[in-house]
């Protein structure tokens, strides 16, 4: 079953929420993989609609390149809300 | 438990200063509780380690399934029968959430189910014991899924992300397991003949210290356990996690009206916990080694079962391949 595509499954668990990631299957195509899925991670109505992806098609990021693509923005405090200290006039905004 | 005695190669733990900057790191990282994710640098030996112990616990998910099974045309009524289905399926979702973990630390699957085949990596001792009457279905629910789940619960927080998730999403699934076991016998002793009442007692009596065999040796007699816990593979000693699923046990026990067969076990106040007799470790060992009453029928029937499969493995790649083909055409 090795030789078999390794598929990785996201999950959609509410109408209007992102698909997220749940694990993996091995299946001969992606319609085995689909039907493996939804065994495997919806037995309990979890999901209202699956996505079943190829790992070999999936592009990561290595763990090396934290600094390099993450640290850049932990010092633009500017680009949360929190960061405008408005009057209580103001109230909510 | 599900992964009784799993080497971890290691003979004394190194201290900080005696680690290269690289093992260093990551036991920093191990301390400081952040998981540790597949692409992330990891020493061999926790590599194996979680390989053998990943690869264990998934065998018992799939081997565990074996003595329910038999009562799967025998279940008292259609309810019963489709409740036991469901657990039963889970246990195999359980088995492939693990596999795909152990996947991640590069290890084949095939490979290591060859390994459960030849008889070189366990399962747990507790599948090599028979289900013989239907109370063995609720005894199995209540104490086998109660003792894993005491086990799983802390192993929710074990360092290594992929098995940490897969250990979450087990936990959810099992306190239905074990429910529904509790509920069988808790029927059974309210409702029942005496003939069934004698007869949960007799699979209490017969599934007890297998039971509590199931967390493993005694801590002194775990040569493993100080690395596997410096790691936070492990997160509670073998005798804690023994004694913790007794203390709990043990009420719902005297809630069935019934009794373990241990004349030591007795409420200590002044420890707060429940004293009991000691396990016969040559049984353990000996069921260990693969003289259990089961050992050879559960390989037997995983060897047929993956061999009678292989045509339908051969027929599903032929068609992919046949679909392949032809999209590729059109
Ligand atoms: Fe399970
Ligand atoms: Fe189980
Ligand atoms: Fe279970």
């Amino acid at each position: 079953m090795s030789d078999w595509t390794l598929f990785e499954v996201f999950v959609r668990s509410k109408h209007g929420l992102n698909h997220k990631h749940v694990g993996s299957v091995h299946a001969a195509d992606a319609a085995m993989a689909m039907e493996n899925a939804r065994e495997l991670y919806t037995r309990r109505s979890e999901g209202v609609s699956i996505w079943v992806v190829p790992s070999a098609a999936i592009t990561a990021s290595s763990p090396d390149e934290k600094e390099p693509l993450f640290d850049p923005s932990d010092d633009k405090v500017y680009r949360h809300a929190t960061f405008y200290e408005l009057p209580k006039e103001v109230g909510h905004m | 438990m599900y992964a009784q005695l799993v080497d971890t190669g290691v003979k004394r733990l190194k201290t900080l200063e005696e680690m290269s900057p690289e093992e260093r790191a990551f036991q920093e990282k191990i301390d400081a509780e952040i998981k540790i994710e597949p692409k992330n640098w990891m020493p061999d030996g926790y590599r194996r380690t979680l390989i053998r112990q990943i690869s264990q616990h998934a065998h018992s998910e799939i081997v565990g399934m074996l003595p329910e099974k038999n009562w799967l045309t025998r279940a008292p009524n259609f309810k019963r029968k489709l409740q036991l289905l469901a657990k039963i399926q889970d246990e195999g979702g359980h088995g492939l959430y693990l596999y795909s973990a152990m996947e991640t630390l590069g290890a084949d699957r095939d490979e290591e189910v060859a390994k459960l085949h030849s008889g070189e990596v366990k399962y747990s001792s507790i599948f090599n014991y028979p289900a013989l009457s239907w109370a063995d279905m609720g005894t199995i629910g209540w104490l086998v899924d109660g003792a894993a789940i005491v086990n799983q619960v802390v192993l929710q927080r074990t360092s290594y992300g992929p098995y940490s998730r897969a250990m979450i999403r087990i936990c959810k699934e099992e306190s239905f397991h074990q429910r529904q076991g509790y509920q069988i016998l808790l029927h059974m002793m309210r409702n029942g003949t005496d003939e069934q009442k004698a007869m949960v007692q007799d699979s209490i009596n017969r599934f007890w210290w297998p039971a509590l065999m199931m967390f493993g040796p005694h801590d002194s007699d775990s040569p493993n356990s100080a690395q596997s816990m410096a790691w936070k593979i492990k997160r509670m000693s073998n005798d804690d996690l023994r004694q913790r699923f007794i203390d709990q046990t043990i009420p719902q026990l005297e809630l069935l009206g019934c009794t373990v067969p241990d004349p030591d076990l007795k409420w200590n106040a002044e420890r707060g916990h429940y004293d009991f007799g000691e396990i016969d470790w040559s049984e353990f060992y000996d069921v260990v080694k693969g003289n259990g009453p089961c050992n050879r029928d559960r390989l037997r029937i995983r060897r047929k079962a993956i061999e009678e499969g292989t045509w339908v493995r051969e027929a599903a790649s032929a068609y992919a391949a046949k679909q392949k083909q032809k999209n590729a055409a059109a």
